[in-house]
C-alpha cells in the first residue's frame, strides 16, 4: 500500500458516449458496479416471476378455471419457484453483500475483482438460458417447453421417460452454471472478509452484516455443492445411460430429495441471514441505540449456520422415513427455533428505550419483525412430524414459507433498499412514495398469505391446476388472488420511487442517516476507490466514535 | 386402538401439568363443540379427524396450536409496545437515547425459556410420533395395496383377491374390537402422496420405496382427498375417494367384486370393438380378453361412482365422452382416444354400462 496521500478530488466525470459507458458496465470489476449489476438483474427476473405467480392466481381464482391449460399452469409454478430463488433471492443477496461488504469493512474492493464479475456473469446467463427454454425447450420431440416439473423437480419426473424434450435440460443447466456464479461469489465474500478488514477491525469488531454474510457464504459452498453434484448425475441419467435416480432401472427416487433438501433448506438460511443482516444494520440506526447483545447475536448467527444443515430431512416427513429418523429431524428442527428466537428478542431489546424514527426502512423492517415471528411459529407447527402429515405440501406450507420469504426476506430486502439506495444513488428516495409502497404491500401481503394458510388446512394440496367446488377453498382462493393486486400495485410504486428518484430525488449527502458503519463516511455513491485512506477503527461502530468523541463506544466493547 | 390412544392422552395430560390439562380440557371442549361445524366448513378439513391416527395428530396439532398463540401474544404485545411507546416524540431532544449493549441475564433467559418449550413440544410428538408409525399390525387387519398411477389410483386387496380403481372401500372399525386398514402404498411411475384428511396424515407413494400406512375410520360415509405430490400434468385430478362402509356392507360390496365379469353367450358388439382395439392393452375385464395392467381394472365398472379418477360423475353421457377423447376432460391424461366412429363410441359405452 502507498503511503503517498490519494488525490480526494473527484473527478468530474466526461460524459462518454452510450457505447462506451455499456461497455464499462460490461467489462467493470468494480464491487460496487457488480453489486449493482446484481441487484438490477435480479429487479428484472422479480417482475418476470411476479407475473408468473399472477397468472397461476388468475387461474387459481375459482374452481375449474381454464385461463391455462395444466401444462402452462405446470410450467408456470416451475418457473416462479426457480426464478424466485436462483435468479431473484440468490443474486440481490450476492448484490447487497457485493456492494456492501467491502465498504463496510474499509476495504477497496472484493479479494478477487474478476472471480466476482465471472461469477455475476454465470448467474446472469444462467438465467437467461432458464428462460431461453420457452423458446428452445421443445427439443426433437415437441414436448412441452419451459420446465415443467417443479422447482425441487423431483425424480423421477425428471427422467427421459417422463420429462422428454429438452425443458428439464434447460433447468439442470442453468441451475448448474448459476450454481458456479453462486460458489465463486461465496468464495470471494469469505476471502474478503477474512484478509481484507481495514486496520483495527478484528473479527469481534466487524459490523454483524459482515459477520452474517461471512455465515451465509459458508453455507452456499456447502448447500450449492450437493446441488451441483445432483444435477450432473442427473445429466449423466439422462444422456450417459446411468441410473442413479432411474427408478424404472433401480435408481432411487428418495436418494435425489435427499440431494435437493440437503441444498434447499440451507438455501433457506443463505437468504435469510442477510435479510437478518439488513435488519441488525437498519433497527439501530433508526432505534438509535447500539445493536443489542452483538456476541449473541453473531453466536446465534453461526449457531443457525450449523444447525441450518442438519435439518434438511423435515421436507421428507411424509416420504417414509422410520420413526427414529423422522423424530431426529423434529428436534433438530425445532432447536432451530431457539437461535432465531434469540434474534427477535435482541431486536426488540435494541428497540426497546431508544427514539425510533419510522421512516420507510425501519417501516419495513418493523413488518419484518411481525411477521417473521408468525412465520416462525407457523414454522415449529410443521416441525412437528405428525403436524406435517397433514399440512406438508399443502397450501399451508406454501403460505408458510412465503411468510418467511416475502414476509421476511423481501421486507428486509425493500428495508435495504431504501436504507442504502441515498448511498448507492447520491439521491434521497421519495418518503411518501416509499411510505405508499410499504401500506400497499402490507395489505397486499396479508390479504394473499394470511388467507392462504386456511385451505391448507382445508386439506387443499399445492401445485394443482385447478380444484373442486365445494370443498370450502372458494372464497379463500378469491381473497389470496384479490391480495396480488395490492402487491403489484405496491412493486409498482416502488419502482417507479427508484426511477424518478435516481433522476429527481434530493441529493442525499454521504451520510443521510446519522449513521455508524465505515459505508457512511465516503461520499454518496462511493468514488471507484472506496476510500481516499484506509480507515482505522477502534469500535464496532466507527462513526459514533467520531460523531461522539466524549462518549466512544470502544470504553465499553 | 383407540383404548390406547386414550391411555396416551392420559398420559400426557398427566406428564403436563395442572394448568396445561385445563388448556387442553378446554381445547378439547371448545372442539368438540367445533367438531360439526368443522365438518361442514370441508369435507377435507383436518381439524374434523374420523379415525385413531387423524385424532392423535389433530391432539397433538390442538396443543402445539395454544404453545404458539401464547408466545405469539406474549411476544406481539411485546414488539407492539415497543413500537407505540419507544417511537420518537416530535418534542425529544435530539439526544441519543442510552446506549445500552447488551444484558447477559436477559439473553440467558430468552434462551433457556425457549429451549424448555422445545423439550416439552418434542417430548409429545415423539410420543404421536411412535404411537402412529410404530404401531402393530393386528392379524384381523384389511390389508389393501395402493398403486399410485399418473393420474388414478389402483386398490388390490390380495387376501380378499379383489382388484378395483379410485374409490377405495374400507370397513368401519367398531373401538370396542378395532379392524384397522393397512395401506401398503407403491408407485408405477412417479412420485405420489395418498392423503385423505379426515383419515389421517399424507405418505408418499415412491418407486422402488414401498411404503404403508393405516387408518381405522370410526364412521361409515365418503371420505374425499386428492393425491398431494405433484406426480405430472394431471396431479390436480387425481382425486381420491374412500367408502367406508359397515362391516356388513363391506363384505358384501366384498363379495361384489369377487364375482367374474357378467358373461353374455352372445359377445355384444361393444365387447367386440373393444377387445380389438387398443383397450385391452392397458385395461382388464376379467373372464374377457382384456388383460392390460396400465390402467384401471373395468370388471365392476359400474359400481364406481366416479369416472377419471373423481374427475366426472360415472353417467353413459360422460362416459361416452370419455371414451371419445379423455383428453378433452383432462388435458394429459395418458389414456388416447382410440378415434372410434359413432357407433362403435355408441357400442362400447353400452359396453361398459352391462360392467356392473
Amino acid at each position: 500500500m502507498s503511503t503517498k496521500p490519494i488525490a480526494l478530488v473527484r473527478t468530474e466525470p466526461v460524459s462518454s458516449p452510450l457505447v462506451e459507458r455499456l461497455h464499462q458496465w460490461v467489462t467493470t470489476v468494480d464491487h460496487k458496479r457488480l453489486g449493482i449489476l446484481y441487484i438490477v438483474y435480479a429487479l428484472l427476473f422479480l417482475v418476470i416471476g411476479g407475473i408468473e405467480a399472477t397468472i397461476m392466481r388468475i387461474q387459481l381464482i375459482r374452481p375449474h378455471n381454464d385461463f391455462v391449460s395444466p401444462e402452462v399452469f405446470n410450467r408456470m409454478f416451475t418457473m416462479h419457484g426457480t426464478t424466485m430463488i436462483f435468479f431473484v433471492a440468490m443474486p440481490v443477496m450476492f448484490g447487497f453483500g457485493n456492494y456492501l461488504v467491502p465498504l463496510m469493512i474499509g476495504a477497496r474492493d472484493m479479494a478477487f475483482p474478476r472471480l466476482n464479475a465471472f461469477s455475476f456473469w454465470m448467474t446472469a446467463f444462467g438465467g437467461l438460458l432458464l428462460y431461453y427454454s420457452f423458446i428452445g425447450g421443445d427439443g426433437l420431440y415437441g414436448a412441452g417447453n419451459a420446465p415443467d416439473v417443479g422447482w425441487f423437480a423431483y425424480a423421477p419426473l425428471t427422467a427421459q421417460t417422463f420429462s422428454p424434450g429438452h425443458s428439464t435440460d434447460f433447468w439442470t443447466l442453468s441451475l448448474l452454471i448459476s450454481g458456479f456464479g453462486s460458489v465463486g461469489t461465496a468464495v470471494n465474500i469469505i476471502v474478503t472478509i477474512i484478509c481484507m478488514r481495514c486496520p483495527g477491525m478484528t473479527l469481534s469488531k466487524m459490523p454483524l452484516l459482515a459477520w452474517l454474510n461471512l455465515t451465509m457464504a459458508g453455507l452456499v459452498i456447502l448447500a450449492v455443492s450437493p446441488l451441483t453434484a445432483a444435477q450432473v448425475m442427473l445429466l449423466i441419467d439422462r444422456y450417459l445411460g446411468a441410473h442413479f435416480f432411474d427408478t424404472q432401472a433401480g435408481g432411487s427416487a428418495v436418494m435425489w430429495m435427499h440431494f435437493f433438501w440437503v441444498f434447499g433448506h440451507p438455501e433457506v438460511y443463505v437468504l435469510v441471514i442477510p435479510a437478518f443482516a439488513f435488519a441488525s444494520e437498519i433497527i439501530p440506526v433508526f432505534s438509535r441505540k447500539a445493536i443489542f447483545g452483538y456476541p449473541v447475536m453473531v453466536a446465534a448467527t453461526v449457531c443457525i449456520g450449523f444447525i441450518g444443515m442438519s435439518v434438511w430431512a423435515h421436507h421428507m416427513f411424509t416420504v417414509g422415513m422410520s420413526s427414529s429418523a423422522n423424530t431426529f429431524f423434529v428436534l433438530s428442527t425445532m432447536a432451530i427455533a431457539v437461535p432465531t428466537g434469540i434474534k427477535i428478542f435482541n431486536w426488540l431489546a435494541t428497540m426497546w428505550g431508544g427514539h425510533i424514527d419510522f421512516r420507510t426502512p425501519m417501516l419495513f423492517c418493523t413488518g419484518f419483525l411481525f411477521q417473521f415471528l408468525i412465520a416462525g411459529l407457523t414454522g415449529v407447527m410443521l416441525s412437528i412430524a405428525p403436524f406435517d402429515w397433514q399440512l406438508g405440501n399443502s397450501y399451508f406450507v406454501v403460505a408458510h414459507f412465503h411468510y418467511v420469504i416475502v414476509g421476511g426476506i423481501l421486507f428486509t430486502l425493500f428495508g435495504a433498499f431504501y436504507y442504502w439506495y441515498p448511498k448507492m444513488t447520491g439521491r434521497m428516495y421519495n418518503e411518501a412514495l416509499g411510505k405508499w409502497h410499504f401500506w400497499l404491500f402490507v395489505i397486499g401481503f396479508h390479504l394473499t398469505f394470511d388467507f392462504m394458510h386456511i385451505p391448507g388446512i382445508l386439506g387443499m394440496p399445492r401445485r394443482i391446476y385447478t380444484y373442486e367446488p365445494g370443498r370450502g377453498w372458494d372464497t379463500l382462493n378469491l381473497i389470496v388472488t384479490v391480495g396480488v393486486v395490492f402487491q403489484s400495485a405496491a412493486v409498482l410504486v416502488f419502482v417507479y420511487n427508484l426511477i424518478w428518484s435516481y433522476f429527481r430525488g434530493k441529493v442525499a449527502g454521504s451520510d443521510p442517516w446519522d449513521a455508524w458503519t465505515l459505508e457512511w463516511s465516503t461520499s454518496s455513491p462511493p468514488p471507484a476507490y472506496n476510500f481516499a485512506t484506509l480507515p482505522e477503527v477502534k469500535s464496532r461502530r466507527p462513526l459514533w466514535d467520531l460523531k461522539h468523541p466524549e462518549d466512544p463506544d470502544w470504553h465499553y466493547e | 386402538m383407540s383404548d390406547r390412544r386414550s391411555v396416551m392422552n392420559d398420559r400426557v395430560v398427566q406428564s403436563l401439568g395442572a394448568w396445561k390439562k385445563l388448556v387442553v380440557l378446554f381445547g378439547a371442549a371448545l372442539t368438540a363443540s367445533a367438531q360439526s361445524s368443522l365438518r361442514e366448513v370441508s369435507p377435507t378439513n383436518i381439524f374434523a379427524p374420523a379415525s385413531t391416527p387423524a385424532h392423535s395428530i389433530f391432539d397433538l396439532s390442538m396443543f402445539v396450536l395454544m404453545v404458539s398463540a401464547a408466545i405469539f401474544v406474549v411476544v406481539f404485545g411485546l414488539l407492539l409496545y415497543a413500537v407505540v411507546k419507544f417511537r420518537k416524540q416530535r418534542t425529544s431532544d435530539s439526544r441519543e437515547p442510552a446506549q445500552v449493549y447488551g444484558s447477559s441475564q436477559l439473553e440467558l433467559a430468552w434462551t433457556v425459556i425457549p429451549i424448555l418449550i422445545v423439550v416439552v413440544l418434542f417430548l409429545a410428538t415423539a410420543r404421536v410420533i411412535a404411537s402412529i408409525q410404530d404401531a402393530p399390525k393386528p392379524s384381523n387387519a384389511i390389508e389393501v395395496t395402493v398403486i399410485g398411477h399418473q393420474f388414478w389410483w389402483e386398490y388390490r386387496y390380495p387376501s380378499l383377491k379383489v382388484v378395483t380403481a379410485n374409490e377405495l372401500h374400507l370397513p368401519v372399525s367398531d373401538p370396542a374390537r378395532p379392524t384397522p386398514s393397512f395401506l401398503t402404498l407403491l408407485s408405477a411411475d412417479t412420485d405420489h402422496s395418498f392423503w385423505v384428511p379426515r383419515l389421517g396424515g399424507k405418505t408418499d407413494l415412491i418407486p422402488n420405496h414401498p411404503n404403508s400406512m393405516w387408518m381405522d375410520p370410526t364412521e361409515p360415509g365418503l371420505y374425499l382427498g386428492q393425491c398431494a405430490q405433484y406426480c405430472g400434468t394431471q396431479h390436480a385430478k387425481m382425486l381420491l375417494r374412500v367408502y367406508v362402509q359397515t362391516r356388513a356392507d363391506f363384505d358384501k360390496w366384498v363379495e361384489e367384486q369377487r364375482r367374474p365379469a357378467a358373461v353374455n353367450t352372445t359377445i355384444s358388439e361393444g365387447q367386440r370393438v373393444f377387445e380389438k382395439t387398443a383397450c385391452v392393452n392397458c385395461h382388464t375385464i376379467s373372464g374377457t380378453l382384456a388383460k392390460g395392467r396400465f390402467g384401471p381394472d373395468l370388471t365392476h365398472l359400474m359400481s364406481r361412482e366416479t369416472i377419471g379418477s373423481g374427475a366426472l360423475p360415472n353417467t353413459p353421457q360422460n362416459m361416452r365422452q370419455w371414451i371419445q377423447d379423455p383428453n378433452f376432460i383432462k388435458p394429459g391424461s395418458k389414456m388416447p382416444a382410440m378415434g372410434l366412429n359413432e357407433s362403435e363410441l355408441t357400442a362400447v359405452t353400452e359396453y361398459m354400462e352391462t360392467l356392473r
